[in-house]
């Protein structure tokens, strides 16, 4: 049973439909059509790494009931559920979309689908695209099919962005790329990638770069994993050796991609802080405590002490994310604040697993211990304050542009 | 969940009262009122009054503008901003929200009171150097018909220049909260010296007799009452403290793009730029810390608490942070009286204290998260 078919939820987007339907009739609604439609086995809340979907052409579903999950969230446009129903979203506002991750965490249901497109291309699109590549590539990352990586981070250029060097030529028909790209993450599973490329070697540098679409299927295009502290791999190295790029797939204008590239960072700053906000509820702490003490309480004075001050410290971060993105609906933007979300909420994360670490003890010092996934999980936070720009660049964009201080 | 974004008409409202603040009671009329000796100016409580500040949480039937815990946290912010010395906190929030739990005639009649500014009350509770209702030795004898009140309360904020005094005391079945004049046989009031220069007073009670009528509520059964008052007061102190951070932040940004050292502006230094980022980080994650609770006081007082300890534990900790790094990053001028920024950390260090400390917060939040 479908419980907003397109029809209604575009009238809903035109705000034709709010007298008939409040928001307390959507939740119940959006209710009961999750109630129905939850597979039991996607009831087990955000789980680790492996319990992801991020999909993709090549992606192997670990159950029946992932893509069922997927199949059913995505024919309702709730993989996506604030985007335009004409490019496969459910056209939410922001009251509803509050509603909706209520309604997911009261059934302690797993996301559907997870992925760069929705998090970081898909806002670009829709903000810079032209309509073509609305319709191109929105769907199938709605739907799962085509899973994107962001190709950003150069060896030289880290903290400094924007000195991306990787050789984009105009060779009339079609660009010519040449470069190298690395902490891309999951490139070597990714079927697209979007990129910063230099298309103007002699303008200034934030001048002439251009943000381009890239199937990774191309020839020339090669991606080596790199095995990081955690012993995962997720970062990778990706080389572009004369890859040929169809002239349409350059987004918005050419050399004004470092707009989109600053859009985006902060739609990332605010993704990476949310996930670090996310992962601060009780639960993360509850499930160690469990398994670490009798009772589940926590007796040693100085961790109890250093839980308190982290749970306080969590539940005013994650105010302040819904504060900003209340704000951000109400049409007054996040800006150059979102450099003090990303750099809270990803020290808090750092922190709060530091906190696990020690309450854990000896048992979390092993990789196949009790605490699965947890010392890896506690070295992958230690990414948070670097990627997506470290903690130091980020108060130094609030130190210059919030407060005014002197450069 | 509650829409945590500042409304229109909250915007207006901080405006207005900035306004009024800064021309009757900027941080120098707090400066003249210090070198006076005093620590009530009952002129600017009148002024509050007539604006309806003093009735923001008193029932419209009682002549007050019931505007909100929301509401009545714009302006302890905005007070906190100058060190306002009022009875804001003790009159009209905490006693208010107390009379307003009865509602019966004399507590309606005490609450058209205090919206005209005519009566003012203090909240005596702590007895030990920590906030701890729960820990209250005053007892409540029960002699005849009445009762007979022994003991002492300390840090009893307003206490001096209060007409009444909400007496929290421990009978033989549980807390019961007493509403007394504060000038009634056998309570003496010792003002105390303290660094923020306002008033808070020890006060002893040696024998004092009570009657049913005095009871505010259902006798061993205080909590109900005093509840909500308790943190209705939480909430608004935390509001106040970080209107307190706020300014404080703000005359050191001021200094940063104003203090010129090895030939540059001090502000130009990454040092202090992260630190002073960092601080500006800890406010903003404050302040949604304290609309929450007003919010939460507003829509479902009943399950307010989390909201509320969350909001004073984070609040204490932000305005310390703010004057710790304010006189800091002042150098040599912070330390000395005539520049005000050493006002703040007194004032800082009052109010963190007052109606529980980090430590109590915290413990409440554990509690509620289940560990």
């Amino acid at each position: 049973m479908a419980f907003c078919h397109a029809e209604q939820v575009a009238l809903e987007g035109l705000g034709m439909i709010a007298d008939q339907r409040d928001p307390e009739a959507f939740r119940a609604a959006l209710r009961g059509w999750l109630t129905e439609n939850c597979p039991a086995e996607m009831r087990d809340g955000a789980r680790g790494e492996d319990g992801i979907c991020w999909g993709g052409k090549r992606w192997a579903f670990t159950s029946e009931a992932q893509k069922t999950w997927l199949d059913r969230m995505a024919a309702e446009g709730l993989t996506t559920p604030t985007w335009p129903v004409e490019v496969g979203g459910a056209g939410l506002d922001r009251a509803r979309e509050k509603i909706f991750h209520e309604e997911m965490a009261a059934l302690n249901a797993r996301s559907p689908l997870q992925s760069f497109g929705i998090w970081m291309l898909g806002p670009a699109l829709l903000k810079f695209g032209s309509e073509a590549q609305k319709q191109t590539y929105l769907p199938p990352i709605t739907r799962g099919e085509i899973r994107w990586c962001q190709g950003y981070s150069e060896p030289g250029a880290g903290s400094d962005l924007a000195s991306v060097q990787t050789k984009c030529e105009d060779m009339g028909d079609h660009y010519l790329v040449n470069g190298q790209k690395i902490w891309t993450s999951y490139a070597d599973k990714a079927d697209w990638i979007f990129a910063l490329v230099r298309t103007d070697r002699d303008a200034s540098k934030h001048n002439g770069i251009s943000f381009l679409l890239i199937d990774m299927a191309t020839e020339g295009v090669t991606t080596r994993p790199i095995r990081l502290i955690s012993g995962a791999s997720v970062f990778c190295e990706t080389f572009f050796d004369n890859v040929k790029v169809p002239k349409e797939n350059v987004v918005g204008e050419v050399n004004r991609g470092w707009d989109i590239a600053k859009y985006l960072l902060t739609h990332e700053r605010e993704m990476i802080s949310g996930g670090a906000a996310g992962l601060t509820g009780g639960r993360a702490l509850g499930a160690v405590l469990a398994q670490a003490t009798p009772d589940g309480k926590l007796t040693d004075a100085v961790l109890r002490a250093e839980a308190m001050a982290c749970e306080i410290d969590s539940l005013a971060v994650g105010l302040t994310l819904e504060r900003y993105k209340d704000q951000a609906e109400s049409g007054r933007g996040v800006g150059d604040a979102s450099a003090m979300l990303k750099y809270t909420g990803t020290e808090l994360n750092k922190r709060r697993h530091e906190l696990l670490m020690a309450v854990a003890g000896s048992d979390a010092l092993d990789w196949d211990g009790v605490h699965q996934g947890l010392p890896a999980d506690w070295l992958r936070t230690k990414a948070n304050s670097i990627e997506g720009g470290t903690s130091e660049v980020m108060l130094s964009i609030i130190s210059r542009r919030v407060l005014g201080l002197p450069g | 969940m509650a829409n945590l974004v500042t409304t229109e008409d909250e915007t207006m409202l901080a405006d207005a009262v900035r306004g009024f603040l800064d021309r009757a009671a900027p941080v120098s009329a707090f400066r003249a009122l210090r070198d006076a000796g005093k620590t009530h100016d009952t002129a600017l409580w009148l002024q509050m009054a007539e604006m309806g500040w003093a009735g923001v949480l008193v029932p419209e039937a009682a002549g007050g503008a019931d505007m909100g815990h929301a509401a009545a946290g714009i302006l302890a912010r905005e007070m906190g901003k100058t060190l306002v010395v009022s009875p804001f906190l003790s009159t009209a929030v905490i006693a208010a929200t107390a009379l307003r739990q009865v509602s019966d005639a004399r507590a309606m009649a005490a609450l058209a009171e205090i919206a005209k500014g005519q009566l003012t009350y203090a909240l005596a509770l702590d007895e030990t150097a920590k906030f701890d209702p729960e820990g209250t030795q005053l007892t409540a004898t029960k002699v005849g018909n009445g009762y007979q009140l022994d003991g002492r309360k300390g840090f009893v904020v307003d206490g001096g220049s209060a007409d009444r005094l909400l007496v929290l005391a421990r009978g033989d079945q549980g807390l019961t909260l007493f509403d007394l004049p504060a000038d009634r046989d056998g309570i003496n009031r010792t003002a105390r010296n303290m660094i923020d220069s306002r008033d808070a007073t020890d006060i002893r009670f040696d024998a004092v007799q009570a009657t049913g009528d005095d009871i505010l509520g259902v006798v061993d059964d205080a909590m109900t009452v005093l509840r909500p008052a308790l943190e209705a007061g939480q909430a608004a102190l935390a509001a106040e403290m970080t209107g307190t951070a706020i300014a404080a932040f703000d005359m050191t940004l001021s200094y940063l793009k104003d203090r010129k050292q090895f030939g540059a502006l001090i502000g130009s230094f990454q040092a202090l730029q992260h630190r002073a980022a960092h601080l500006w980080s800890e406010i903003e994650v404050t302040s949604s810390a304290i609309i929450n609770a007003g919010r939460m006081l507003d829509q479902d007082p009943d399950n307010a608490t989390l909201a509320v300890s969350l909001a004073k534990a984070r609040a204490g900790q932000t305005a310390k942070l703010a004057v710790i790094e304010g006189v800091q990053m002042h150098g040599g001028i912070g330390m000395t009286d005539a520049f005000d920024i050493g006002f703040y950390m007194k004032r800082a260090w009052v109010a963190a204290e007052w109606l529980g400390d980090y430590s109590y917060h915290a413990e409440h939040v554990a509690r509620l998260r289940g560990f």
